[in-house]
């Protein structure tokens, strides 16, 4: 049996759907990562101990254990205590979550990073330890770390094929699901990995084109 | 809150780092309009005292006070924060390494501060930023980032940006230390503009010349204390403690 890619066109709006899900998942996740990440670097530093403790164990937890673990913990293990998560929501929550944290070590010592002369300046004016925070100092250091949080975007695309467990029609279910009509595997695998690398390098050129926008402000 | 307050009154101020006395037990009243340079080697405390005046550093003992108002009041935290917030909002301050924001333009960098604290519109603060700009000689770099503009432009737009807060005391801390010399003059020159529109101001300087030519009074430190202090030619021209003079004379001999 000869390799035969005539039969994928068929196929187009299962893969087209599964292309869609995977952006979707990727960019709601992207978010959440990307602005749980400050959160999660601001009480890292600065919150008080009884925040930060707890946190440090849920830190722990996301980086110390895997992440398809994380993604059946959510979906299927919150189900028992009442907590009953649409598989979308729950492959978000679990990719968010995950990306945060590693975002978060990057943004704590980005901020720890920033010259101290800008938190001085920023006091002087009358501008409270929060608002310097907020309008000075993250800024700027989220700035420093965007290609590092860019690569962990990619990562986190490419970590996205891992909620086809959890049932979301993703690029990765959608190939199988082909795969299971057409029992053509090699053929469905490579177009979503074509899929995948094009979405990459789409979401590169957004990363570029954020990058040289903030070239003038360092 | 009598008749006789002083508009900048420092009272008995004293700072240590456990055993080391950066401050010891100084006083000083400047009156409004008046303008008072700090000179004195390094580690003189000179720019300790400075900082302690909008509590950047904050004193171990000893009060400030600005405008009938104690800067550096007793209260907790919180209320603290809010009092400290409001005080220094009405205090200007001038670093040496400028200190503006890189991730905004120059606009931003004036109009950041008013617009958050003062509540003001985007238009008022467009206007704010205009004026203090035009003021400067930077208004034809208002859309420009600091990473954009030379040292002296820099410290330039650091001025405006303090002004625009309004302030009762500008706060020059080596202000034009960190400049090449050729880049000295169009800093001087603004902060004798401001001197000649009776803003008050303390000045911590290695710049006797300007010092000299705008100050009503100078102060000379060693050692956490003020040596010696009076109008500017009795200081530079005719100190009356071997101190002063041996500082002025090493600093010539630095300078030539």
């Amino acid at each position: 049996m000869g390799l035969d890619f005539s039969v994928v066109p068929q196929f187009y709006d299962i893969i087209l759907i599964g292309v869609l899900w995977t952006v979707a998942i990727t960019v709601a996740s992207a978010l959440l990562s990307f602005f749980g990440g400050i959160v999660f670097a601001v009480v890292a530093l600065y919150g008080h101990w009884s925040i930060r403790l707890p946190f440090r164990g849920f830190a722990w937890l996301f980086m110390g254990t895997p992440l398809l673990l994380q993604l059946f913990l959510i979906y299927f293990g919150l189900v028992q205590i009442g907590v009953d998560l649409p598989a979308f929501v729950a492959g978000v929550i679990g990719l968010g979550l995950h990306f945060a944290v590693y975002n978060s070590e990057l943004i704590q010592t980005a901020i720890i990073a920033v010259d101290k002369g800008q938190m001085e300046a920023a006091r002087t004016l009358g501008l409270s330890n929060g608002q310097a925070l907020r309008k000075v100092v993250i800024p700027q250091a989220v700035r420093d770390v965007l290609p590092p949080i860019g690569n962990n975007m990619i990562a986190l695309l490419k970590d996205s094929a891992l909620v086809s467990v959890i049932g979301v029609s993703e690029l990765t279910l959608s190939a199988q699901r082909a795969i299971g009509r057409t029992y053509r595997p090699f053929e469905f695998y490579v177009v979503a990995a074509a899929c995948y690398y094009i979405i990459n390098l789409g979401m590169e050129a957004v990363l570029r084109r954020i990058e040289r926008r903030t070239a003038l402000s360092r | 809150m009598t008749d006789t307050q002083h508009f900048v009154e420092i009272r008995h101020a004293q700072k240590a780092y456990g055993d080391l006395e950066v401050l010891k037990d100084i006083s000083l009243n400047v009156e409004r309009g008046q303008i008072v340079a700090i000179i004195g080697p390094s580690g003189s405390g000179k720019s300790t005292l400075l900082r302690a005046i909008n509590d950047l550093d904050a004193l171990t003992s000893g009060e400030i006070w600005l405008d009938g108002v104690q800067v550096n009041k007793t209260l907790p935290h919180r209320q603290y924060e809010k009092h400290i917030n409001q005080m220094r909002q009405q205090i200007g301050m001038v670093f040496q390494h400028f200190n503006l924001f890189p991730h905004l333009n120059v606009r931003d960098n004036v109009t950041m501060a008013p617009k958050l604290l003062k509540g003001i519109s985007k238009a008022e603060a467009d206007t704010l930023a205009e004026e203090q700009l035009a003021h400067v000689g930077m208004l034809e770099r208002i859309d420009f980032y600091p990473s954009q503009l030379s040292g002296g432009q820099k410290q330039r737009v650091a001025i405006a940006r303090a002004l625009a807060m309004k302030p009762k005391l500008m706060l020059f801390d080596e202000a034009t230390s960190a400049l090449d010399p050729e880049l000295v003059e169009e800093v001087n020159l603004v902060m004798k503009k401001l001197a000649e529109e009776d803003m008050t101001m303390i000045i911590v300087t290695h710049e006797m010349d300007f010092a000299a030519s705008v100050c009503d009074r100078v102060l000379f430190m060693d050692q956490g204390v003020v040596v010696e202090e009076g109008p500017p030619e009795k200081i530079f021209r005719n100190p009356d403690k071997d101190r002063t003079r041996e500082f002025l004379r090493k600093h010539l001999e630095g300078a030539k």
